[in-house]
């Protein structure tokens, strides 16, 4: 036993993941290192996008990146009005949000609006982490749009999100506690001094602030202490959406709220009565939670989860999670500061966290369709614009990420199931599924009501140097879609797509410049296409395509 | 790849405790007994366990209605309450029935092909579902983490290796099958989770087949082996089942617009249809009813009552499936929950987390009735008061493994993470007789605590006709506090004297256990 514990220590000392930390990353900013970041904090990258890094800095490339637009994009309209339905509160492309509810089939219609429009930002991302964060939040501070049920809401939580995803995180909270789709989704709406409802005030000790790890020793008091803080807050489903969410004094529970001794000695949260009485409770539970560690290190260790790897050994625990918490509450709570130091460090950089992170089914779609830069109908046709977002959004859907509904407020399970986390993307059903939609786009296309929308290999191929030169076209490829390279075996085996039966690489040249020349000839462009599906499949096909 | 060490190093500072079912070398078979297990599993895959998942934390006390608390229960919770008289009735059991929207069930008890278990939970209940449901699907302690399941122990016994090696002859067919697309903890073996996830049997996307080439010894390497082995997987069973569910047919009429009955509904083709697979699980979501668990206005419908109404008649129509399929002696089901819901009833018409709940099992081969008693229900409830555990969850999970797979008592405990629990008689000609526990009164009974509500110290008297005896007391969240009595008991009256000094006030439970036996009382400390 000892023996085998002291070889364990070796190799893992020999494999070098234990010997990186959040030191800033002080070596050559390689390509290679260059394409981690930018898989891991965009949804997918193109090459457009990597050649316009080149030459930089890791400092300045994160800097960038970490560089979000201040402004909210426009909100989703009514693309939905048809022969079948029309919403007499909101004329075609104008926006639902702050319209009345309408009814049942409206409420339908925009939710599909909203995810449709939220998979449309996502598609059309700037290069800058922002939406991976939209994401992280959701994925976070989890809500169900089905359970929410009313799309408006919906809406404002993720407006919310997107306001607060960059900033101050105890702010985030308190907005999230006083969100409407949130006080709907765990009942906190319903929550009064007479008979408290728990559920929300569980989750915010368990999933949003303190967290379960080993040092969070919150009790079942707690949870019903931090309900009777949270008493009061109201939903008035007449008013504005915007104007929604209010809080009334009668409902709340004014005594004082004990905590347990993990809060600290005599942590009481004093009671209030009158109007700001929800807003101030709220106020010291929110410090009073931040004040814990336990919540600094939680939301760094789901940061690094989602950046990095799953894996957190006892080294990234002291050295990555622990210096990150450190970071984040001298910050006064700030995220910014905290990615910043993440993925800047010699730690994100190093090459055994490159590749071992299992693409989600929307970096697995999303991921595609930018770095193919598959055309979508435009504004012009806003029914076909939002249809194809939802086609696009339905595709992750079948592999198990419904975009806006997780399966629970634990969000989803491959970032917090022990022990297979991002594994959990990957069976027999969903492996196929992924494999169908990267063949189906780069072959036939897709096509639904909506219109059409293919990956064309030739495009896709043209992009590089000396996409006649077979051997520079497959390394150029395979740079841009596979995180890690295949072997020497699998390589050949690759590039016999483009040169069956060892013939001479000057054949795919002859081909390639043929058709290029004569892009008229149906027989050329036959050839052409034919070879790169199938190269491109292959590629794509490896296991090594589903890393990231 | 060394899942085994890989597992160890996940084991991190702030993410997992240290135990690793793994680590523990609990299998019963050395790699040399290969050829024996195959054979064994060869002639053991004609049985079929299929777990039926209730996703939420189902409210026990508004499924299998306890009518004997009926009067406390109007006063713990009054506006989710049905009305006694709606309440379906059971066969010779007066004092417990059946939410009005479960006539399937109901109709299924009544023909002897159920076998209720009250109040299944385990010591030191978790109110997270996140983490009962690990709990659940792991098997493990309150206060453990196994990073293995139990069905995957089980079938890590029964396939050594898995999946190195896999198909063969004798298993030429998935382990287990999950209908959806998600596979459970509980189907997590040694080396890699054993379940496949369908959700359409007769399709397959023919896949390339992918490289199995080596691997870098990184964590990159590490995930890459994992997708090359689903994709290896998914190629080779994708023809068997597609090929049973070709072969496989359903003869009964399925309800329509009900998910769990689509799911259950595939499960009865693919068995049909000759496949191998010993275990299936299906899923149910929605049964996390904090808020109008039930109509206002009448209680018998909402939420609560749509889900198993969808439940029971899921589990009705697939039950009559395989008869018809004449294939129902070798299937049994098993729902369960990762808790069940509070006593008392929130403002907003539903339930919050609770503790223990009943479960059912079904098929021809389980002893019809009701194993165990009907909860206890406290005339003044509070907020935190739960259905204190009768039965451990894992002695439902010892019981299929012994009588419904025919482990020897080594494998079943090895499964149960190297503990050992009475098996309970769920099914028939199994390892426990149904004898112990119906003529429980005879043989061991106890009388309410006196004083009661009571101040400092109380008395407990029970009558046993001897043997091992213990006698504990569980606070009213359901967390074991004291051991009352312990030990080996001459037949007759004993009076037990508890010293209540240092208790805080409220309700609490007394439970006293003589092998099989477990019999309950409230207990008031002031």
């Amino acid at each position: 036993m000892l023996n085998k514990a002291r070889e364990h220590r070796a190799s893992a000392t020999a494999a070098g993941r234990l010997n990186t930390g959040i030191a800033p990353y002080t070596g050559t900013f390689t390509a290679e290192q260059l394409r981690h970041l930018l898989r891991r904090t965009l949804f997918g990258y193109t090459k457009n996008e990597f050649d316009a890094f080149k030459g930089m800095t890791a400092s300045q490339v994160v800097d960038l990146l970490l560089t979000t637009p201040s402004t909210a994009p426009a909100p989703p309209v009514n693309n939905y009005n048809s022969g079948n339905y029309t919403d007499p509160n909101v004329p075609a492309g104008s926006t639902w949000v702050n319209a009345s509810f309408t009814d049942g089939t409206a409420n339908a219609l925009r939710t599909f609006s909203l995810k449709s429009w939220w998979m449309g930002l996502i598609l059309n991302q700037d290069t800058n982490i922002l939406e991976k964060m939209v994401l992280f939040w959701h994925n976070h501070f989890a809500t169900e749009m089905d359970i929410v049920g009313d799309a408006r809401y919906n809406y404002l939580t993720n407006a919310m999100l997107r306001k607060d995803a960059m900033g101050n995180v105890k702010t985030l909270v308190k907005d999230v506690t006083r969100d409407a789709g949130m006080l709907v989704y765990l009942n906190g709406y319903l929550n009064s001094k007479n008979a408290p409802d728990e559920n929300y005030a569980r989750e915010l000790q368990e999933l949003f602030t303190v967290g379960k790890g080993p040092n969070s020793k919150y009790t079942e008091d707690d949870v019903k202490a931090v309900a009777r803080v949270l008493t009061g807050w109201r939903i008035n489903r007449l008013s504005a959406p915007a104007s929604a969410v209010y809080f009334d004094p009668t409902r709340h529970d004014t005594a004082n709220k004990t905590l347990s001794a993990f809060y600290g000695t005599n942590a009481v949260i004093a009671g209030r009565s009158g109007t700001n009485a929800g807003n101030d409770e709220l106020n010291d539970l929110v410090d009073l939670l931040f004040a814990q560690r336990e919540t600094a290190l939680h939301i760094c260790r789901k940061l690094y989860r989602f950046f990095v790897y799953y894996d957190i050994d006892a080294q990234a625990e002291n050295d990555v999670i622990a210096p990150l918490a450190d970071t984040f509450i001298n910050s006064g709570f700030e995220i910014k500061p905290v990615l910043s130091q993440l993925l800047k460090s010699e730690h994100f950089f190093d090459s055994l966290n490159q590749g071992c992170m299992i693409k989600s089914p929307l970096d697995h779609i999303v991921g595609f369709l930018r770095q193919w830069k598959v055309a979508f109908p435009t504004s012009s046709n806003i029914p076909a614009q939002y249809g194809m977002w939802n086609d696009a959004r339905a595709f992750c859907q079948l592999q198990g990420m419904d975009l806006g509904d997780p399966p629970s407020v634990a969000g989803w399970p491959a970032w917090y199931q022990v022990p297979s986390y991002y594994q959990l993307w990957i069976n027999s059903d969903t492996f196929p599924k992924r494999n169908q939609f990267q063949d189906l786009l780069i072959s036939t296309g897709y096509t639904s009501r909506s219109g059409k929308i293919i990956a064309d290999v030739y495009t896709f191929a043209q992009q590089f140097p000396n996409p006649e030169n077979a051997d520079k076209l497959l390394d150029d490829s395979i740079k841009l879609l596979l995180p890690i390279p295949p072997d020497a075996t699998m390589r050949a085996l690759l590039k016999a797509n483009l040169l069956p039966g060892g013939i001479p690489d000057f054949n795919w040249t002859d081909e390639w410049n043929q058709y290029k020349n004569n892009p008229g000839n149906s027989l050329f462009k036959n050839i052409v296409y034919t070879k790169l599906i199938m190269l491109y499949k292959s590629i794509m096909n490896l296991a090594e395509y589903q890393l990231s | 790849m060394k899942r085994r060490n890989f597992l160890r190093n996940t084991a991190a500072a702030g993410a997992v405790l240290p135990l690793s079912i793994a680590d523990l070398k609990f299998r019963a078979y050395g790699p040399n007994s290969v050829l024996a297990s195959l054979a064994r599993a060869a002639a053991q895959t004609d049985r079929v366990l299929v777990l039926i998942q209730l996703n939420g934390g189902n409210d026990g006390l508004n499924t299998l209605i306890p009518l004997d608390q009926y009067s406390n229960l109007s006063k713990a919770r009054q506006n989710v309450l049905i009305p006694d008289n709606k309440v379906l009735g059971l066969n010779g059991k007066p004092a417990t029935g059946l939410h009005p929207a479960m006539t399937g069930l109901q109709g299924l008890y009544n023909d002897g092909l159920v076998s209720a278990v009250q109040n299944v939970g385990y010591p030191s209940p978790n109110f997270s579902h996140f983490r009962s449901m690990d709990i659940w699907m792991s098997a493990s302690d309150s206060n453990e983490t196994y990073t293995t399941g139990w069905v995957g122990r089980y079938l890590d016994n029964v396939f050594p290796g898995y999946p190195t090696g896999y198909p063969t002859t004798a298993m030429p067919d998935p382990l287990a099958i999950q209908i959806g697309s998600g596979v459970s903890l509980a189907f997590m073996g040694e080396n890699m989770n054993l379940a496949m996830a369908i959700t359409d049997p007769s399709s397959f996307y023919n896949l390339v087949t992918g490289s199995t080439g080596t691997a870098p010894n990184t964590p990159a390497g590490r995930e890459l082996t994992y997708v090359r082995t689903i994709a290896q997987q998914t190629q080779q069973y994708g023809t068997a089942i597609k090929n049973a569910a070709d072969k496989g047919k359903n003869l009964a009429t399925y309800p329509t617009g009900n998910r769990l009955a689509d799911q259950l509904k595939i499960v009865a083709r693919l068995i049909h249809g000759g496949l191998k697979t010993p275990v299936y699980m299906v899923t149910q979501g929605g049964y996390d009813t904090h808020s109008q668990q039930v109509d206002a206005a009448d209680t018998t419908k909402g939420a609560h009552a749509t889900l198993l109404q969808q439940l029971s008649d899921a589990i009705k129509a697939f039950q009559d499936d395989l008869t018809r399929l004449e294939v129902q002696d070798r299937v049994a089901g098993m729902t369960f929950s990762e808790f069940g819901r509070r006593v008392m009833s929130n403002f907003s018409t539903g339930t919050d987390h609770g503790a223990a709940a009943p479960l059912f099992v079904f098929g021809t081969k389980v002893n019809p009735g009701i194993i165990g008693n009907n909860p206890v229900i406290a005339s003044t409830v509070t907020v935190g008061d739960n259905v204190p555990m009768d039965f451990d969850f894992r002695q439902v999970y010892a019981t299929v493994l012994k009588d419904w797979f025919e482990m020897n008592d080594a494998e079943v405990r090895a499964a149960m993470g190297g503990k050992t629990f009475q098996t309970l008689p769920i099914f028939k000609g199994g390892s426990t007789r149904i004898e112990d526990f119906t003529d429980l009164f005879a043989r061991l009974s106890m009388r309410d605590p006196y004083p009661n509500p009571a101040r400092e110290q109380t008395t407990v008297s029970f009558f046993t006709d001897g043997g091992q005896v213990s006698m504990y007391l569980y606070d009213a969240m359901g967390v074991r506090i004291r051991t009352l009595a312990s030990g080996k008991h001459r037949g007759g009256n004993h009076d037990v004297q508890v010293d209540l000094s240092g208790l805080r006030p409220g309700n609490y439970f007394v439970q006293l256990e003589q092998g099989t036996q477990r019999i309950t009382r409230m207990l008031f400390v002031q």
